[in-house]
């Protein structure tokens, strides 16, 4: 077998992955505040019959009960239709965002229910507000909870962006996986294109996890070890 | 007047009456322990008085304040009161000094000097000052009971409120919990104990309350309500919890 790697793909793949960090960062950052306060809602939004915990829930069941492929396409093709044109970027950006934002809302939401009641408790006890006590004490927990489910989220959504490339047609705006399947449509060496773009993704991956543990420990509670550990 | 009225206090939970009719006065700086068998509504009836619990009737003042009022400005009135839980319930992503000192910064509005020189003045106050930047989880039970004790004297309390302090203690760590809360009931604090502690009862405690099944069953000095209780079921509690808990009764 006679494997050829050409140095000549670097430039464009590696705008490609410029483009691919960008979509990730920017969703998972959109779809980090819009799911913290889906999650905040579900938790706090009032019981099961309050307009704003239905409406919650109604979206969180919507966006993740349905293909992110299917809302993207909705998004680039349908909106127009109602006088709303957004580009291959922007769409794959909103569809992204409100996709994981559901998910993340979950996790969130775990999270936040992970938090012991009495913190809640005596907080109220010393005088704060209910908002003061999530901002302060409950919140600040969360968040440290909420960092393993989220970097899965993160690596998720690192490679579902491909999907972009599905309505990305001129070339400044192909992602990682759309810079590689167009090289390879032009010289055939699938193999090496999508093996050499694959472990691009790979270590795109194991960048960003090796950051969120790096900030995972830079948040730890001095003394809340792991449960179990040495047991 | 009293420092704090409670008023025919009912709480029900499902099918449960917890609190069937539950009447005290505090004058200031008096001292009341309840005692009572678990489940007879002692934690409820704390948590009603700074209405952590709502109650379902009943009336409660703390001086010419009604806690219990529609309008009642509630984070205003808990600032006032402090509790201290069974089990702690330190803020466990914030040390010693933070915990004391949350509070003082966002309910006191008080400066980040000046509430860092008085929470550090209240950690050595119940002899903490050392552990002042250290994690809940990095504290033994009885210090993290002392820190939340702490927590709660930041806000110059009118009255404190003990739910079971030293029940989730191992034996060794209640003395050091207990001794600074027989220098606080010295000091003049006004406070209610619900604990099985009766060597604490015997020695602070202006009153005991005997609490049984979501009433009052009997109250009165301690040495009153050891030697001659008037309800027969009083004497037989006492006997028992004295003998459970290492106190000659």
């Amino acid at each position: 077998m006679n494997l050829v790697f050409d140095p000549s793909w670097l430039p464009r793949l590696a705008q490609g992955i410029s483009l691919t960090l960008q979509l990730t960062v920017y969703c998972m950052a959109l779809g980090a505040g819009l799911g913290m306060v889906l999650g905040l809602v579900r938790v706090y939004g009032g019981g099961k019959f309050s307009p704003l915990y239905w409406l919650a829930s109604a979206y969180v069941h919507f966006f993740r009960g349905t293909p992110l492929l299917v809302q993207l396409l909705t998004i680039y093709y349908g909106l127009p239709t109602m006088g709303i044109v957004l580009g291959p970027f922007q769409a794959g950006l909103v569809a992204m965002a409100l996709n994981t934002a559901a998910y993340q809302a979950e996790y969130f939401r775990g999270a936040i229910q992970s938090v012991k009641a009495g913190q809640m408790l005596a907080a109220r006890a010393v005088g704060m507000s209910r908002t003061q006590a999530v901002r302060h004490v409950i919140l600040p927990q969360a968040l440290r909870l909420v960092i393993p489910p989220w970097s899965n989220e993160l690596v998720y959504m690192l490679k579902y962006s491909s999907i972009v490339s599905m309505t990305a047609l001129r070339p400044e705006t192909w992602d990682l996986f759309g810079v590689g399947r167009q090289i390879a449509s032009r010289n055939f060496r699938y193999f090496e294109v999508y093996t050499l773009v694959a472990l691009f993704y790979l270590a795109l991956v194991l960048l960003l996890t090796l950051a969120l543990r790096w900030v995972e420990k830079r948040v730890r509670v001095p003394g809340l070890g792991t449960p179990g550990r040495g047991i | 007047m009293a420092l704090l009225r409670v008023e025919d206090l009912h709480k029900r939970y499902g099918h449960e009456e917890v609190l069937k009719g539950v009447s005290l006065t505090l004058a200031a700086g008096e001292t009341k322990v309840v005692i009572g068998p678990s489940g007879t509504g002692k934690s409820t009836l704390l948590r009603c008085i700074n209405r952590l619990t709502e109650p379902d009737r009943g009336r409660v003042w703390l001086g010419d304040l009604e806690v219990t009022a529609r309008r009642a400005d509630l984070n205003k009135i808990r600032a006032q009161i402090g509790f201290v839980f069974q089990d702690f319930n330190l803020f466990t992503h914030l040390t010693a000094l933070d915990n004391v000192r949350l509070g003082l910064l966002k309910v006191r509005g008080m400066g980040r000097r000046e509430a860092t020189e008085r929470a550090m003045a209240e950690l050595e106050r119940v002899g903490l000052k050392a552990k002042a930047s250290a994690y809940p989880a990095q504290l033994s039970g009885g210090q993290q009971q002392r820190v939340s004790i702490a927590r709660a004297l930041a806000m110059d309390p009118k009255l404190m409120l003990f739910d079971e302090p030293t029940s989730a203690l191992d034996p060794e760590l209640i003395g050091e919990v207990l001794a600074v809360m027989i220098q606080l009931a010295k000091e003049g604090m006004t406070m209610i104990v619900v604990t099985h502690e009766m060597g604490f009862a015997r020695s602070v405690a202006d009153e005991i309350v005997f609490m049984e099944g979501g009433v009052i069953v009997e109250q009165g000095p301690p040495e009153v309500l050891f030697r001659s209780p008037k309800v027969p079921r009083t004497g037989e509690f006492l006997r028992k919890i004295s003998e459970l808990y290492g106190e000659a009764g």
